[in-house]
This record gives structure tokens, sequence and C-alpha cells, in this order.
């Protein structure tokens, strides 16, 4: 890939008292796509798009946004990036409207060109109706989709999101997946921190994945999944004569399986998408399930599978 | 897509930015106007109680108890206002609208200048609904109104500064309620030590020695040459020294505590 990285981050070293938030995270994000940081929380993530949004200072490495250093050059840098934290930083005692054009003017748009602009991403956000509101009133989904739209007001051409989706309904949570596919889609450079597998799936191009301030594992989402991602189905049967037939089938068809009393665990590479076929095998010739579970990966089986302990081990926080 | 066209930067985008920042806390204050009612009603109760409740019993040589009051009661008022910036500031950095402010192109000193002026606004709405009490309740300047306004003008002076020093307390302590806490105690002691409501002379030596060296008690001193009469100069140079002290040295700190915060 020869594309010009945006976003290039080379051993970067933080400290808060004693405790080291990063050890060292390099990492290098391509012009026009998304990067995914994924880890658990106190894992360094929030850490990382500080220094990049030019809030915090590293302690040593270095870390460039569109070839601006973010410490030597941060006022400049401050002018190329968009910023949405991990709690939607909007004035609940303005309006929505108030909000993105106290931000726009702030983030050195043209004074005669705020107020269109704001109509545009309220528009483009679906908050037009809720326009002239106080943002006090607004739900979770709503100040989350505003805070977004406030960091997109001068058009950056590279996007830091601080778990964007945290606390989100799955329906605010797809709206703002959508919001984020068409920026980037229109040539925006995205790095957005996430303690869900899925949503890095969604919208990473590459993912990294961070535990204690040191990059684990780099990938895209596929080469994740085939690595890590063995998805297990548990299929339950009435006896276990039924059960030990159903094996049998299955491993005819090249689904080997475990047995466990009545029950019978597949395992799947290639994700929670093989199951119909599963099913599909089981039907002519062996009875039909009486429960069926599917285990997708977590997020801690992989952090696992990494790093030996579990994701959700304590830590400060990022 | 249409481009968007960047302002340019120059020392007066600083100024717009302060503009800016200044109209939005504005906004939030009447939005909330229970903060504004408690920085009037505060005041408004003291004024009651000392007038007619305490009053009777408080002897002031040579002047009536009203016209000494009010000058103790406009510093009074405006001393507590000023935690109003603490409390501000500590609401915007929990809240994370100050990281927010932190990663835009902005004139840094807007945040704290915004905040300081807003501040400002509100105290000359509290003082405004002050001077209309004292004269309900019978407090007149002697010296007319030349000397009542330059008495209201040191008041504004004192105000501004000292909320300097809640903006350096505001960027330190992480929630509102810590900034309260730890701004009505400072105020008490100040006003309650000083000449605010009753004479140094009623105090044992020690406290006097204390009262009579703090800008509580100076600006009380000056208000009162300017509105009671007789020789004012040294009074307000003393009070005007003690503003702009406190200016010089909380806004530098101030600065310099947000330049640094969580690096």
């Amino acid at each position: 890939m020869s594309t010009p990285a945006a976003i290039e981050v080379e051993g970067l070293r933080k400290s808060f008292g004693h405790v080291a938030a990063l050890d060292g995270v390099s990492l290098q994000v391509p012009a026009g796509t998304v990067l995914g940081l994924l880890g658990p929380n106190g894992s360094g993530k929030t850490t990382t798009v500080s220094i990049l949004s030019t809030f915090l200072r590293p302690d040593a490495g270095r870390a460039a946004v569109c070839g601006l250093d973010v410490v030597a050059d941060a006022a400049a840098v401050r002018g190329v990036i968009g910023f949405a934290g991990q709690f939607a930083a909007v004035d609940p005692n303005l309006t929505g409207r108030e909000n993105l054009e106290l931000i726009g003017r702030l983030s050195r748009v043209n004074r005669k060109q705020v107020r269109g602009r704001a109509a545009e991403l309220l528009a483009d956000f679906g908050l037009t109706a809720a326009a002239g509101r106080l943002v006090r009133t607004y739900s979770g989904g709503m100040r989350r989709r505003l805070d977004v739209a406030a960091a997109l007001l001068h058009r950056p051409p590279v996007l830091f999101l601080d778990e964007p989706t945290t606390g989100l309904d799955l329906e605010s949570r797809l709206a703002l997946w959508e919001s984020i596919h068409g920026l980037v889609t229109d040539g925006t450079t995205v790095l957005l921190t996430t303690q869900y597998l899925e949503e890095a799936d969604a919208l990473a191009d590459q993912i990294v994945m961070i535990a204690s301030g040191r990059v684990v594992d780099t990938g895209t989402s596929a080469e994740l999944k085939h690595r890590f991602g063995t998805v297990v189905f548990t299929l339950g049967f009435g006896s276990q004569a039924e059960a030990v037939r159903a094996k049998h089938v299955l491993a005819g068809a090249g689904y080997p399986a475990d047995r466990a009393g009545t029950e019978i665990a597949i395992r799947s590479a290639s994700g929670s998408g093989d199951l119909p076929k599963v099913l599909r095998t089981l039907n002519a010739k062996a009875p039909d399930p009486a429960t069926i579970a599917v285990h997708e990966p977590t997020l801690d089986d992989v952090f696992l599978a990494l790093t030996g302990h579990a994701a959700t081990e304590g830590g400060k926080a990022a | 897509m249409s481009t968007i066209t960047f302002a340019p930067r120059r020392l007066s985008t600083a100024l717009a930015d302060t503009v800016d920042v200044t109209t939005r806390n504005l906004r939030s204050l009447f939005r909330t106007p229970q903060a504004l009612i408690f920085a009037t009603v505060q005041p408004v109760i003291f004024v009651l109680l000392f007038r007619y409740a305490f009053g009777g019993a408080i002897r002031v040589p040579g002047v009536n108890y009203v016209d000494y009051l009010m000058p103790g009661v406009f510093a009074q008022s405006v001393a507590f206002g000023a935690i109003g910036t603490a409390v501000g500031l500590s609401t915007d950095l929990r809240s994370g609208i100050l990281v927010r402010f932190r990663t835009l192109p902005m004139a840094r000193i807007a945040v704290l200048a915004g905040r300081t002026t807003a501040d400002l606004a509100r105290n000359l709405a509290v003082v405004a609904v002050m001077t209309g009490v004292g004269f309900a309740v019978g407090f007149r300047s002697s010296t007319g109104p030349d000397g009542l306004l330059a008495a209201l003008g040191l008041v504004i002076a004192f105000a501004y500064a000292v909320s300097w020093v809640f903006v350096a307390i505001g960027l330190r302590v992480s929630d509102p309620e810590a900034a309260q806490a730890m701004g009505v105690p400072i105020i008490f002691l100040l006003v309650f030590t000083s000449s605010a409501f009753v004479p140094l002379q009623s105090m044992p030596g020690w406290l006097q020695a204390i009262g009579a060296h703090q800008p509580v008690n100076a600006l009380a001193t000056a208000e009162r040459a300017l509105t009671v009469g007789g020789p004012a100069a040294r009074d307000v140079l003393i009070s005007l020294a003690w503003s702009g002290g406190i200016l010089l040295v909380f806004a530098a700190l101030s600065a310099r505590v947000y330049a640094r915060m969580s690096r």
C-alpha cells in the first residue's frame, strides 16, 4: 500500500505516576481508512487517542497526524482533526444548533458558513427536528450523535472517536455506524477505539489490539477472526442415542463434533454462518435438536488467547 | 461537498473566541436561573437580617447602620458570587467540554477569559439588584451618585479579580460540589473577619490585626470612604492594589494550570 499514512505513531509511552498507560505503542493508519483500536478497559486506548488529539503529551515516542507532530505542531494538528470523546461533550443548556454553531466558530469555520454547515450536520445525523431544543432534553443517543457531529464541523481529514457507541441502544449504534461509513466514503481517515469486537468488525479496515499499553496483535477483522474466532454450536438432544446418531451424521458431512451426554459441540472457524449448514445436514438423517446454543468468541476469549489473562482484569481507566 | 474556508488566525481571534465562550456561558446562566437566584437571594437575606434583626444591636459611631451595612453587603455578594466561577469551570471539566475545547484550534485563553467575563456580567446584575434592595431599606450615599458609582466600580474590580482565584480552584477540583465545599469556608472567613457587617473595633485585638489586612476589609473600607464621605484616596488605592495584585497573580497561575492540565 503506497498511500501516505494519515496517522503515524512510533514507540509512544505515557505514564501516570507509576502506572505505565502506554508502553511503546506503534501504529500507522493509511489515509482514507478506518483503524479500530480494540482493547479492554485500562488498556491504553483513551490515552492513545488523547495524545493524538493533543490533549495529552507523551512521555516518549513520536506521533504525527497528516505529517504534523502532535507535540511540536499541536496547534496545527487541532486544525486537521475532529475529536469525540468517551462522554458526550456538548453543553446541556444550549440547543443542538447552538452547540454546533459554537463549536464551528471555535473550530475556525468561516463565520458566514457556520450556520449552513451546522444545519447540514444536524440533517446528516437526524437531529433537524430537535435542533431548537435544549440538549438537556435529548436522549443519550441524540447527545452522542450531536457530539460526533460537533467533531465534523470543519470537515477534518482525520477523525478520532473514543468508544463512540458505548452506552447506546442498538438503533442509535447502527445509525452512528452508518454515519461513520459515509464519512470514510468521503475520504475521512478514522481512528476509533472500541471494546466491541463486533464494532471493530463492522467499521475497521485494520484492527490493532492493545492490552496493558502494548500492541498485542494487528490485522484485518477476517485475519483476527481466523486466528481466534472459533464459534461453538452446542446442540442438545432428547437422549444420548439421538446425540450419538447426530454426531455420526455430522462427522460424515465434515463437521467433527464432541459429545458430552445428550449434548454435542461443533467448532467452526468460519463463524456462526455455518449453523444453517449444520442443521441442514442433520435435517433428513438425524432427529432435530431440542436446544441450540451459539457461543461467539468474545473479546475476553481473544484476549485470553493473546495475553493469557482476561480482558476485564482491572487496571486504571485508560 | 462544498469546501470550508477557515477564518484567519489573528490576535483578534482570541477576542472573538472569548466573546463566543462568554455568550455560551451567559446563555447557560440564564437557562439555569436557580444559580442566578441563589446568587441574589442570599445577600438579600443578609441585608434584611442585619438591617432589621441584628442591626439594632450594632452601634457604629457617626453613621446610620444601613449606610455602614450596604458597602459590606456589596463586598459579600461578589465574594460569594465568585465561588460560581469555580463551580462553572469544574462542571465543564466534568462534562468533558473542556477536553473538547482543548482539541479545537481555538485560542486557549478564551476558555478562562470567557468564564470570567460571563461572571463579570453576572456580578454586575447582582450588584444592580443589591443596590436597588439597599435603596429600598433606606441606604443613601452622602456623596451622591458619583461616590456611589465609584464605590460600585471598586466592587466590580474586586469581583473580577476574585473570580480568577476561583478559576484556579475550579481547574484543580474535578466536581462542582468540591468547588463549592472548598470556596465557601474561604469566603466565609474573609467576609466575617472583615468590617463587612460590624466594625473591627468590636473584635479582639488579634482578630483586628487579621481583619485589617485582607482584601474584603479593604474593599468595604474604601466603599464607605466613597459613600459616607471624607478622605478616600488612600483606602481606594489600597483596595485597587489588592484587586490588581490578586488579578495578576491568579490570572497567571490559572493560565499556567490550564496549560499544564492533564499533561
